[in-house]
């Protein structure tokens, strides 16, 4: 049954063209031997294939286009025929003998319009008349087609400033009054719709009533079209008029897109004039209708207006604009208790941009903005449907835009308070846009308070949620996230110690208490952070070292090592390990001993009791060796365990070649750049020797578990390091001993055994290239190595 | 004028011709066998006058015992047919008894004629005026001629002239006011009106406006009464809520309409009913009807 309703409307239409285009023919036929009488039959049984109800407002639109069409022919038939002297009173009293009344109004329309071009009466009396007829068609479609039919012949005919049927006095207003008058009616046809028919096709009737709409919304956009409509009498008149229709006639979709006509048709700065009238009329609508988008799309355009240019911009002062839309905001949200938080927060949300763009300078008024908007929040636990946490972050995010300044959104006391009632989801969403913004804009962020607020503001990624485990966050999501926090934390910055220092404390502060998980990543920057105040304090230690009490690199250093202690519960001791390597070498830098031995001491306990892994081992040792090799401010006793120390880490490693490179890597242990500090051959000696020995182990090694003898790619580095030492001019290394380890790498790449190694041929051949290379230098080095043989 | 030589050869041939056929104002009207004819117009109170002239069918003498002229007034009920009633009747003798050679022209005038009654053409009665003229033979037959005329009467515009304002309704279903600008309207008025829906519970569907004419013929127990709707004007299109208003423009000009008659020489009444219908979707018709009265306004000097 259903199915076969489109069918038969396709067949209705059809059977509807056809009646009209046979009957268009009579007409003309009628039309070309100039036959009035039987121009009129034909043409009002044409019309009345209108006269149908049983096409949808789609079909019965594509049979009016056609119906249109053959009376714009029969329009300039009137026309000619009056012309020809037939009188065009008595013709439009002829056409309206039709007994039919749909086809009588439209032919009434018709020749209403050549009566108006004809002068022969005033163009208002006609358009009144033509007007008030119409309201014989009391079905809404009909009554819709029949009206935009007369508002189309009638546009370019009404009595309009400068128009030729312009009258005596005042006729814009008849010409307004016309328009007005054909909305109202269509409106309230429009309006009808809904409530005929079955309930059951209740969806169906509103979506064709959808398609309707534009012919009543062009009664608007005709308004807007006239001339002599200036700002007075839309304010007295037009607005008034159009605004009571609307508010009474009680229907939603109507409301909605009529508001949205208004404000989309008429000009800004009318709009701007008439903001009380305007919105006076939002919290009258039903409540079902979106009031949010309406408002939103009439702040948007002001906002739009006020950008166009810095003329208008006293306009919206004069008028307080800013208030006026906020109180109106306060009333429609009052008025409709029940709309949702999406409804609320976006609107603010505009109300907020256009506060930011009319009134850049007024902070306060964003603040208010916001300020309301958590007093209406206040009523909800947490917003938690994605539409208003959307809506949310977009009204957050405007003064960003806006400002290009996180600091100035920090000023803004309710920019906090909102963020509260977002979800930790969408507060970790907003953090990283603040955070994006941040890192855009450059912005430094040099106060501790300001600090202090704004890791309040983005909790969502320092802490954990509170209380209920968040369900697994996807890893790489998080790793993005906390690299973005690390980011941040270069951003804290101030160039005064003391600033600086305060907001150390601060970040600390927070990032200690966001959870073990993320120490890894926050810890780091804040630790770099630090040491880079530390190398300035340094700097400045020797202007003006007694009144910096609050920031010495002493007390930095105690808050490094507690921040560095915080990782041990991750775990990550290589991290920490590291983070002590360097903080270790800030001290010694300082020249404060007891603060790198202690740095040193943690490292060493980290290695000793947490890194297992013989890799990270590897690592970790190659690490301190670097290190400690770089101190200075360590005396003979210290120094002395700590080397100790690190070759016994050396030695103990799992695999013989990491042990060999771990321990002549030690060497430079006893040899540092500064003689003052270090310089014992002896033992780099000892070391190289031990290395060696550990070498050939490993070749032996290798020989016995595999059969063949290994790479003596081992050889060949212990040879640069010979070759290192005997350039920085170690005594104890001979011309021997380099030809000893020359000949011993020789031998054993032709051994039976050797497998034959590219990389370990082509590594010794250019250390060879380089000691011939050293040779034929000149000066005091070529005299060194003259000796050498190769 | 001449449609009896076709049906016999008649001995003469009569022909009546008015003093002022050339200027006056002719009008159409319907014989029996469905032909129209043009015939003079005349009103109440005028001098109707002419020419008679006899013309002996070629080289005949026409024997006769006299000649005359009548002027009737007639009203001839279809139901009992042949019968005429007549309310007028005038005679003029044209002349005495003797022979005819040769073609003869009597004038005649019947002068302020009183004809109070207009021509009428109903679906049962007719009211009609004719000229005859009557050829007395005694042992042939009569040679009798007949010529129509009609007979219009003017009335002036009327010094009272209310609106018609009514208030309809059934109970807790429709309500409706509707008001018509006159009461008494002439041929080629136009009716102005509105009609107010008060209260609307039903789902109508259109609403016409009826001209209807009723026409009663005969009295008491033999009152025969035809009633014929001879517009039917739609008023509106689809269903009106509660507080609209309607317009009526109804130009009667197009409509074959006649002036009220009321008891016409007591044998028989035409009057002009407004019928307004409101048709439901269930194809209900509810309707209200009112008496209007019909006049033929003195016409303009250009017409």
């Amino acid at each position: 049954m259903i199915s076969d309703g489109v069918e038969d409307e396709e067949k209705w239409l059809a059977a509807g063209i056809a009646g009209l285009q046979q009957n268009a023919f009579y007409v003309h036929r009628a039309l070309d031997s100039n036959n009035l009488k039987d121009a009129l039959k034909y043409s009002a049984q044409m019309l009345s294939e209108l006269r149908t109800s049983r096409l949808s407002p789609h079909k019965y639109y594509a049979l009016y286009m056609r119906a249109f069409d053959e009376m714009r022919k029969l329009e300039t038939f009137f026309w000619e025929e009056t012309r020809r002297g037939c009188s065009i009173i008595d013709l439009y009293e002829l056409v309206q003998h039709a007994g039919n009344i749909l086809p009588r109004l439209y032919l009434l329309c018709t020749v209403g319009s050549v009566y108006i071009k004809s002068k022969e009466a005033p163009a208002k009396d006609i358009l009144k008349d033509l007007v008030e007829m119409c309201r014989g068609i009391q079905h809404p479609l009909r009554g819709l087609f029949l009206r935009s039919y007369l508002s189309q012949v009638s546009r370019d005919k009404l009595p309009d400033i400068g128009s030729e049927y312009e009258g005596d006095a005042d006729t814009v207003i008849d010409a307004v009054e016309f328009v007005l008058q054909n909305f109202t009616e269509m409106n309230k046809l429009w309006v009808r719709m809904q409530y005929q028919g079955p309930a059951r096709e209740k969806e169906k009737r509103e979506k064709e009533r959808g398609e309707l709409r534009d012919l009543v919304g062009k009664n608007l956009h005709v308004l807007s079209q006239i001339e002599g409509v200036d700002l007075g009498m839309y304010k007295d008149t037009v607005l008034p008029r159009v605004l009571e229709q609307v508010v009474n006639c009680r229907d939603a979709l109507a409301q909605y897109y009529l508001m949205d006509c208004v404000i989309q048709v008429f000009p800004d700065e009318y709009h701007l004039q008439t903001l009380d009238i305007l919105l006076g009329a939002f919290p009258q609508l039903q409540p079902s209708v979106d009031i949010k988008t309406v408002l939103s799309s009439l702040m948007e355009r002001l906002s739009n207006y006020a950008a166009s240019s810095a003329e208008v911009l006293p306009e919206f002062l004069q008028v307080d604009a800013f208030s006026k839309l906020n109180s109106a905001i306060g009333k429609v949200i009052e008025a409709h208790v029940d709309m949702p938080v999406a409804g609320v927060v976006t609107l603010y949300s505009s109300l907020l941009t256009f506060s930011l763009h009319v009134h850049p300078d007024r902070l306060d008024y964003a603040d208010q903005v916001l300020g309301s908007c958590v007093k209406k929040l206040s009523g909800v636990e947490k917003v938690e449907d994605s539409q208003s946490t959307k809506q949310i972050v977009a009204l957050l995010s405007a003064p960003l835009d806006k400002y290009n300044n996180v600091m100035t959104a920090l000023k803004l006391t309710n920019y906090s308070h909102v963020m509260e009632y977002l979800d930790y989801g969408t507060n970790k969403v907003m953090a990283a846009i603040i955070i994006r913004n941040i890192m855009k804009n450059n912005t430094y962020i040099y106060t501790g308070d300001k600090v202090e607020a704004l890791l309040e503001l983005i909790a969502g990624l320092i802490k954990d949620a509170d209380g209920d485990c968040e369900n697994e966050v996807d890893e790489e999501d998080f790793k993005e996230e906390q690299n973005s926090v690390a980011r941040l934390i270069h951003m804290l910055h101030n160039e005064d110690p003391k600033e600086m220092f305060k907001i150390i404390t601060t970040v600390r502060k927070h990032i200690l208490a966001g959870g073990l998980k993320r120490l890894p990543y926050t810890v780091p920057p804040l630790v770099f952070s630090s040491l880079k105040l530390v190398r300035r304090l340094q700097n400045q230690d020797e202007n003006g070292a007694g009144e910096e009490a609050a920031a010495t690199p002493k007390k930095i250093f105690q808050l490094l090592n507690q921040i560095i202690e915080s990782l041990s519960n991750v775990p990550a001791p290589e991290l920490a390990l590291r983070l002590y390597l360097q903080c270790a070498e800030a001290a010694n830098d300082c020249d404060i001993e007891p603060v790198a031995y202690e740095f040193f001491t943690q490292a060493y306990i980290l290695y000793e009791e947490e890194i297992t892994d013989s890799r990270a081992q590897v690592t970790a040792v190659h690490l301190i060796i670097g290190t400690l090799q770089r101190m200075h401010v360590f005396g003979v006793e210290n120094r002395d365990t700590l080397t100790h120390k690190a070759t016994g880490y050396s030695a103990k490693l799992l695999k013989k070649p990491d042990q060999c490179r771990a321990v002549y890597a030690c060497s430079h242990l006893f040899w540092a750049d500064d003689p003052a500090v270090m310089r014992d051959g002896e033992r780099v000696l000892l070391c190289l020797k031990r290395a060696l020995k550990i070498a050939n182990a490993a070749q032996h090694m290798a020989n016995v578990t595999r059969g063949s003898s290994g790479s003596v790619t081992l050889f060949i580095e212990l040879l640069n390091k010979y070759l290192y030492f005997f350039e920085k001019g170690n005594p104890q290394i001979t011309v021997a001993t380099i030809h000893d380890l020359i000949e011993l790498i020789t031998t054993e790449m032709q051994s039976d055994g050797a497998t034959p190694d590219p990389a370990a041929d082509s590594f010794l051949a250019s250390t060879m290239r380089y000691i011939q290379f050293q040779k034929q230098k000149g000066g005091s080095v070529s005299e060194k190595y003259e000796p050498v043989k190769v | 004028m001449n449609y009896l030589l076709g049906a016999f050869k008649p001995a003469c041939h009569i022909s009546i011709v008015f003093a002022d056929e050339k200027n006056r104002k002719k009008v159409p009207i319907k014989k029996e066998n469905g032909q129209t004819f043009m015939v003079p117009l005349f009103q109440s109170q005028e001098n109707i006058a002419g020419k008679i002239s006899v013309e002996p069918v070629q080289g005949k003498k026409i024997e006769h015992n006299g000649i005359k002229v009548e002027l009737l007034g007639q009203i001839e009920m279809y139901f009992d047919r042949g019968n005429f009633y007549d309310f007028t009747s005038l005679v003029r003798e044209l002349d005495v008894p003797g022979e005819l050679y040769e073609t003869k022209t009597y004038p005649f005038e019947f002068s302020t004629v009183e004809m109070p009654y207009e021509t009428y053409n109903g679906v049962n009665v007719r009211l009609r005026y004719v000229l005859r003229v009557t050829i007395n033979r005694g042992y042939a037959g009569s040679i009798v001629e007949y010529q129509d005329f009609m007979v219009h009467n003017y009335s002036p515009p009327p010094s009272i002239n209310n609106s018609i304002k009514m208030e309809v309704g059934i109970e807790d279903c429709l309500h409706i006011e509707f008001e018509y600008n006159k009461s008494k309207y002439h041929l080629k008025d136009v009716i102005i009106g509105k009609i107010y829906f008060l209260l609307v519970r039903i789902k109508i569907k259109n609403m016409d406006l009826e001209i209807r004419r009723r026409e009663s013929t005969g009295s008491g127990a033999n009152t025969h009464v035809e009633t014929e709707t001879l517009a039917k004007f739609e008023l509106m299109d689809g269903a009106p809520v509660r507080g609209e208003s309607i317009p009526i423009r109804l130009f009667l000009s197009p409509y074959e309409l006649t002036p009220t008659h009321r008891n016409i020489n007591n044998k028989f009444s035409v009057k002009y009913y407004l019928n307004l219908v409101l048709v439901d979707e269930e194809d209900r018709r509810y309707f209200k009807q009112h008496e209007i009265t019909i006049y033929r306004l003195t016409e303009s000097p250009s017409e």
